[in-house]
């Protein structure tokens, strides 16, 4: 089974972006499972959300405490959340962030990880650049096909064709083929 | 046909199927993606000759429910937490007047202090509402039990509320098979009522019974409940022959069979429990579970039987009788009072509190050394009681102990000033 834990803050789209990723390996016939975790749902608060992928059929519903995979939509909850709690030693790290592993302070976690484990992506850049609005999720889950192969690229972008429709659809194609890329290239 | 689909959708895509004639609904989180789905498959003519009401509250929900229902529509609504407790004696009504709604609860803890999070307290106010309680334990049931919800309701003519965890199954998206119309027509035939409204037949629905009467009544109450108790598997075997998958009839047994503890409960904590217990197995406890699908009607002998060999019961329920303990333990020790079982009383997952595989398996197995205390609150942080017990005696003019506790553990910073 493999585990994701999504933090982020109330109107990123941190449980969009879960359900989007269950859905993306739903198209890959795999098991998946999307649960929030709803805080008070007000914009900027700390929201996490969890997804589980898997061969057979998932019937635990606890929160993700031991992630395979982090993303962290916005890293200035370093300071306010342990987002890194539980995170298995060969774990994933993706960080929305245009700055390095050193400038944002995460070396120490780098090092406990293999090499080219913790992974930031500019995504709320990106997501200014092709949605003209600053959600990084989608971006992210480009991103992430990047790092490893549990879920393909195609798989997101039916995906987003499933959430999203038309020029909506395409822009947030686009975003996520840009990540994809920028997060390889890192 | 399979898809990946938030649990609310596939309840509102089930319901839409079953042909409801008239939804009257008020929003609360967190059951309103249900009935907003079903608004706008109404809007969009999906659910053929449906009427949807958007009413003033709760009571009016019910209340429109009741009146609909009485005129012979196949009627549908839902709601959770304070929700429930606005329309109670709505709810009451609906089933003395024996009215087939089918109601789902997004289960929702009850305050004050204010929490939007799952637990049973709602479902468990009305449990004495005479209307018959289905809990489910995953989206393919919940689903699933819609269908057989308003056959069961039409044929005992009792009012069914479907109970599901609310955000650990309404707002999860998980693979669910989304039945077929042609399999839910085929399974559901039209609402043929016991009763009508008809100005050309008038009759009283209601009517004023005194102490001459009344009795009778109740106890025709508790007889025609007691008969869903055969309805209930008669319509589980037929929805399976129909849909070709097991949704489920009174309880479903995890291994209990010859189990020395085995534990019982409802929802949808059974699926991180059977990771816990049959890592026990394995290491050699005899440790088994029981998960209650039918609350109401309480399934007496099929789970005697399915208790049979038991010495000891742990009892876990998302919900907590103030000035004793558990309630359904309350009920389980009822159908078991006349044989030498143990049963201990556990309350935990209030207001939302995750139910971890790790406090679980703890939990477990305090109980297979008979170190649970009765009652027996799961993962309650005693030092942060105690500490606040020490605060009511010893400050003046305390104030309230949840905006207290709250400075406790973290969540709220700043002074008071007193």
């Amino acid at each position: 089974m493999f585990q994701v834990r999504i933090h982020g803050r109330g109107s990123q789209g941190v449980v969009t972006a879960a359900e989007m990723l269950s859905i993306a390996a739903f198209a890959e016939h795999k098991h998946a499972q999307a649960i929030p975790s709803f805080g008070s749902e007000r914009m900027g608060a700390p929201v996490v959300s969890y997804v589980r992928i898997d061969d057979q059929a998932i019937e635990l519903t606890e929160p993700v405490m031991a992630p395979d995979l982090l993303i962290i939509q916005d890293p200035t909850l370093f300071h306010s959340v342990d987002v890194f709690s539980g995170l298995a030693a060969d774990g994933f790290v993706l960080i929305n962030s245009a700055r390095s592993v050193a400038e944002l302070q995460i070396q120490e976690i780098a090092d406990r990880l293999p090499v080219h484990h913790v992974v930031p992506v500019a995504a709320t850049e990106l997501a200014m650049y092709h949605l003209g609005r600053p959600t990084p999720n989608t971006v992210l889950l480009g991103a992430l096909t990047a790092l490893t192969d549990v879920i393909q690229l195609e798989s997101v972008i039916k995906a987003i064709e499933d959430k999203f429709s038309g020029e909506v659809a395409q822009r947030n194609i686009a975003a996520a083929r840009a990540a994809h890329d920028a997060a390889r290239a890192a | 046909m399979l898809q990946q689909i938030e649990g609310s959708a596939a309840v509102a895509r089930a319901v839409a199927m079953c042909r409801p004639e008239v939804i009257a609904a008020y929003p609360i989180t967190p059951q309103t993606h249900i009935v907003e789905g079903l608004g706008e498959m109404v809007k969009r003519g999906d659910v053929g000759r449906c009427e949807f009401l958007n009413v003033e509250s709760e009571f009016g929900a019910m209340s429109t429910c009741i009146g609909a229902s009485a005129a012979g529509a196949r009627t549908y609504t839902a709601t959770s937490s304070q929700g429930m407790l606005f329309m109670m004696e709505a709810v009451y009504n609906a089933s003395g007047l024996g009215l087939p709604i089918v109601m789902t609860v997004g289960n929702r803890a009850i305050g004050p202090p204010i929490n939007i999070w799952n637990d049973w307290s709602d479902s468990m106010s009305a449990r004495d509402a005479a209307w018959i309680q289905l809990f489910v334990e995953d989206n393919q049931q919940a689903a699933d039990v819609h269908i057989q919800a308003f056959r069961i309701a039409e044929t005992v003519s009792l009012p069914v509320m479907v109970c599901m965890d609310g955000f650990i199954l309404t707002h999860a998206y998980t693979r669910v098979d989304v039945p077929e119309p042609q399999q839910v027509d085929r399974f559901l035939p039209p609402f043929r009522p016991r009763q009508v409204l008809d100005p050309d037949a008038p009759v009283t629905m209601g009517a004023m019974v005194g102490p001459e009467a009344f009795a009778e009544v109740r106890f025709l109450a508790h007889y025609k409940q007691l008969e869903a108790l055969d309805v209930i598997p008669e319509q589980a075997a037929e929805f399976q022959r129909v849909f070709g998958r097991d949704s489920g009839g009174l309880l479903k047994s995890f291994d209990a069979e010859g189990a020395k503890i085995v534990v019982v409960t409802m929802g949808s904590v059974i699926g991180t429990m059977k990771s816990v217990l049959a890592d026990m197995r394995a290491a050699g406890t005899s440790i088994g579970a029981v998960s209650i699908r039918s609350y109401r009607p309480f399934p007496r002998d099929a789970l005697r039987a399915a208790l049979a060999g038991a010495e000891r019961v742990i009892v876990f329920e998302k919900c907590l009788a103030v000035g004793i303990g558990g309630i359904l333990a309350g009920d389980v020790r009822m159908a078991l009072s006349d044989l030498p079982v143990r049963v201990h009383s556990v309350i935990g997952g209030l207001g939302g509190r995750p139910i971890t595989r790790e406090n679980l398996r703890r939990m477990f197995e305090k109980g297979a050394n008979d170190e649970l205390e009765e009652p027996h609150f799961h993962d309650i942080n005693m030092d942060v009681v105690r500490r606040e017990l020490e605060r009511l005696k010893n400050v003046h003019r305390p104030g309230p102990s949840a905006e207290s506790i709250l400075r406790d553990v973290g969540l709220v910073t700043g002074t008071r000033s007193i």
